[in-house]
């Protein structure tokens, strides 16, 4: 496959990945900031600012922390390079690049979401419902994926659609559990701290994972360790490297052979990780790794594959 | 009974004939469409607007903001071209195509039609599109424009007269398709009671052409784009697709040890022919533009040592410039021995004194084009055209003349379109595509292009032209 096919595609799913985790994040933000409990709030409409470190170019175009402003930045504010309108529109123009290479279904998915997306865009987000747009936008992004699954031949294209979403899940998991440990209190003591750990939970879609593996009041190396290692749910690290070892092999050639190799080690550690361990060394400090290695796997990735000179 | 309007001004009209009746061909369509309720048209416009655009068959617009797209006007009322017209078109179309290959063989050879006295020799050699670098260079089976795009009007008379040949990169094939496609989805009924020659193979033709134009037994075709904002990008997005071939830009491929490659996930793959849809100019920064970042640096040089296909060839634009397309039927003579059975425009080339004379004094009543002007942009029309605009032009056309020719306002034939105030006609051409292999090959019919407002006579997208699916239909065995 041409590298910068490869290139596009594993750039689209990262991008209409990002959509939902966004998404999803910002669900959370805005279902908690209509709980009474102000602290609360404000910290759930801070977190998405830190996690995706866009808090100085909102403090520059919004100043104080507002839910709707706030919401509108990440939603379809254009001047936002993180913002859903703009992680779609560039999935989009991906897409349309390589759109030889995906399926009719795949392309009419993603057009169709980007054609409505504009319409949404001019009606605004209160007219529509913020959580009505916000399921909009994981909805897309399953029926894209469910497109590809079903439509699309079992190739390197479709090898690299979803190496780009575990790369960009993985990213998103690790920021989202290492933006919380400064609330270094047992979770599950208040309602508040009940909340927060709830909202963490539910903004990666583990909230019934972890009521049904732990059967348990929220405690925080539960989370980690089911965020972390556990095989079982989707959005773990475990999981996703699982996915990304299990791909790299089967792309087409011999090259990328650190690339293999850098995902192998991750995977192992993770594999054979081990709560307490991760407890001692500080969870900050493990996500940190983390993110260090699997960012240096995508930049190994993109000097391999996608960028090959 | 739809209501159906005539054109004014003795027009001729596929559909009606001059006393309104319906023409023969189109009968058994025109009973189908009276025994239809007249809102279902409508509502099957709405949904083929509604496919087109969810499948996202749109063109960039140049001069626009970046990346905006429309979609083409699609007309679903057919233009009916009866086979047994289609055969004779079809053998004009052909003659003028192999002539055309054979001179551009000539003219980067021995040259023989200029030594003849034939064509000038300062038409050739002066010729921005003529390439000395090709002088000499055999390519195989002397193919040089490997597709072309001839488009074809008809006068007040129904008399068939070629306007241009595009030998460079000629588009609109994948709306031939796509057209075809939609009115099958829409109107199934119509094409079990009607036999309709299928478009639908013209892709595999294509490849079959392309892989022909090389030395190599399983050559790898790659089509080489400008990119996704090209005008035409959804045409080279679905041509290799449908041929199931590597859409490539420059940058993607590089010359190494007098071979081109193109950069994979495993590693560099030998390419061995280019369907190119870049301009001469844009393909090899060495050899041509310089601040070109579309090409592919040292290119030409591969060509010439013929470790790659090239379609079309590079030089190839020296043919279908306007001024030489007033030769065209003196090719056929020359090396066919044939008279042309197709007519070409009467032209005034504006380099030529006398002819440049006669141009001045009639403007308003004549078409002028730049030479290697398309796409509709940089020409007048005289009868439609301001006192004001027609005073501007001459300016530019006395500054430049040779830069001009001109041709009669020719009436265009029309066929009916639907409006929101009924069946109503407006002016169309037809791009029937050339495919120039070991053989030349075509699938019936073309692309059938359409001025959407009405009086028009300018059909290109560019400036708002719509198309029609076509259809070369057999007469009932009955």
């Amino acid at each position: 496959m041409l590298s910068r096919t490869a290139a596009e595609l594993y750039w689209l799913s990262r991008y209409l990945e990002r959509a939902e985790n966004t998404a999803r994040m910002l669900d959370v933000a805005w279902n908690m900031s209509l709980i009474p409990f102000s602290v609360t709030a404000r910290d759930e409409l801070s977190t998405p600012l830190e996690i995706s470190g866009a808090k100085e170019l909102y403090a520059q175009r919004y100043g104080t922390l507002q839910v709707h402003n706030v919401l509108h930045f990440f939603t379809f504010d254009q001047d936002n390079p993180g913002s859903i309108y703009n992680s779609l529109r560039v999935a989009r123009e991906n897409a349309h690049a390589v759109r030889g290479k995906i399926t009719s279904e795949m392309w009419e998915s993603i057009n169709t979401t980007w054609i409505e997306l504009q319409e949404m865009s001019s009606a605004g987000l209160l007219s529509i419902g913020v959580s009505t747009f916000f399921d909009w936008v994981k909805q897309r992004s399953h029926l894209f994926r469910g497109a590809a699954y079903g439509t699309i031949m079992r190739n390197d294209a479709f090898r690299f659609l979803r190496i780009g979403t575990f790369i960009e899940r993985a990213d998103n998991t690790a920021r989202i559990l290492g933006g919380r440990e400064h609330v270094d209190v047992t979770p599950g003591n208040t309602a508040v701290e009940f909340y927060r750990w709830n909202a963490l939970l539910r903004s990666v879609g583990a909230f019934e994972a972890y009521r049904e593996i732990y059967s348990d009041s929220l405690q925080y190396d539960h989370i980690v360790e089911l965020l972390i290692l556990r095989a079982e749910v989707p959005r773990s690290l475990r999981s996703c490297v699982e996915m990304l070892c299990e791909l790299l092999p089967t792309i087409e050639g011999n090259a990328g052979l650190n690339a293999k190799r850098q995902a192998a080690v991750l995977f192992a550690r993770l594999q054979y990780g081990d709560i307490h361990h991760i407890m001692d060394v500080g969870v900050n400090e493990y996500l940190n790794d983390f993110l260090r290695r699997i960012n240096e796997l995508a930049d190994t990735l993109r000097r391999e594959y996608l960028e090959v000179v | 009974m739809f209501p159906a309007k005539l054109p004014g001004n003795r027009i001729f009209d596929e559909m009606l004939l001059a006393d309104g009746r319906v023409r023969e061909h189109y009968a058994t369509y025109w009973d189908w469409l009276n025994k239809r309720p007249p809102e279902e048209m409508e509502r099957k416009r709405r949904e083929a607007e509604l496919l087109f655009h969810r499948v996202g068959i749109t063109f960039a617009v140049y001069g626009e903001s970046r990346g905006t797209e429309r979609l083409i006007p699609f007309d679903c009322l057919p233009r009916v071209i009866p086979a047994t017209e289609w055969a004779w078109l079809e053998k004009g179309i052909r003659q003028r195509v192999q002539a055309m290959n054979l001179f551009l063989h000539d003219i980067y050879h021995d040259q023989n039609i200029i030594k003849a006295g034939r064509v000038p020799a300062e038409q050739i050699f002066r010729n921005a599109h003529y390439q000395p670098c090709m002088q000499d260079v055999s390519l195989p089976n002397d193919v040089y424009a490997h597709i072309s795009g001839v488009d074809l009007i008809r006068d007040d008379k129904g008399e068939w007269y070629v306007l241009e040949d595009n030998l460079r990169t000629p588009s609109g094939v994948s709306y031939m398709i796509e057209n075809r496609r939609m009115m099958m989805r829409l109107f199934p009924e119509l094409f079990s009671g009607n036999r309709v020659e299928p478009v639908d193979h013209y892709p595999s033709l294509l490849l079959e052409t392309l892989q022909q134009g090389s030395h190599v037994s399983h050559p790898n075709v790659v089509l080489l784009t400008p990119g996704r904002y090209n005008s035409a990008y959804f045409e080279h997005a679905f041509l290799a697709q449908q041929m199931g071939i590597e859409l490539v830009e420059g940058p993607d491929l590089f010359v190494k040890d007098s071979h081109v490659y193109m950069r994979t996930t495993a590693g560099p793959q030998r390419v061995d022919v280019i369907y190119r849809r870049i301009d001469d100019d844009y393909l090899d920064p060495l050899a041509f533009r310089q601040d070109s970042m579309l090409g592919v640096p040292g290119l030409l040089s591969v060509y010439r040592d013929g470790n790659v296909s090239i379609a079309n060839a590079i030089g190839t634009g020296v043919a279908d410039d306007k001024s030489v397309y007033p030769f065209v039927p003196e090719m056929i003579r020359f090396y066919l021995d044939e008279e042309p059975l197709l007519k070409n425009v009467p032209t005034w080339s504006c380099r030529n004194q006398q002819d440049l004379g006669y141009v001045l004094e009639h403007l308003p009543e004549l078409v002028v084009k730049e030479v290697h002007g398309a796409g509709g942009y940089g020409m007048l029309v005289g009868p439609l055209s301001t006192r004001e605009q027609i005073a501007q032009f001459r300016e530019r056309l006395v500054a430049r003349p040779d830069n001009y020719i001109a041709q009669p306002t020719l009436s265009l034939s029309t066929c009916p379109i639907f409006t929101e105030t009924g069946i109503t006609p407006r002016h169309i051409d037809l791009r029937p595509f050339v495919l120039s292999g070991r053989e030349i090959r075509m699938v019936p019919g073309g692309l059938t292009r359409v001025a959407m407002q009405e009086g028009s006579l300018v059909v290109n997208s560019s400036q708002g032209g719509g198309t029609k699916d076509t259809w070369v239909l057999e007469a009932p065995s009955c």
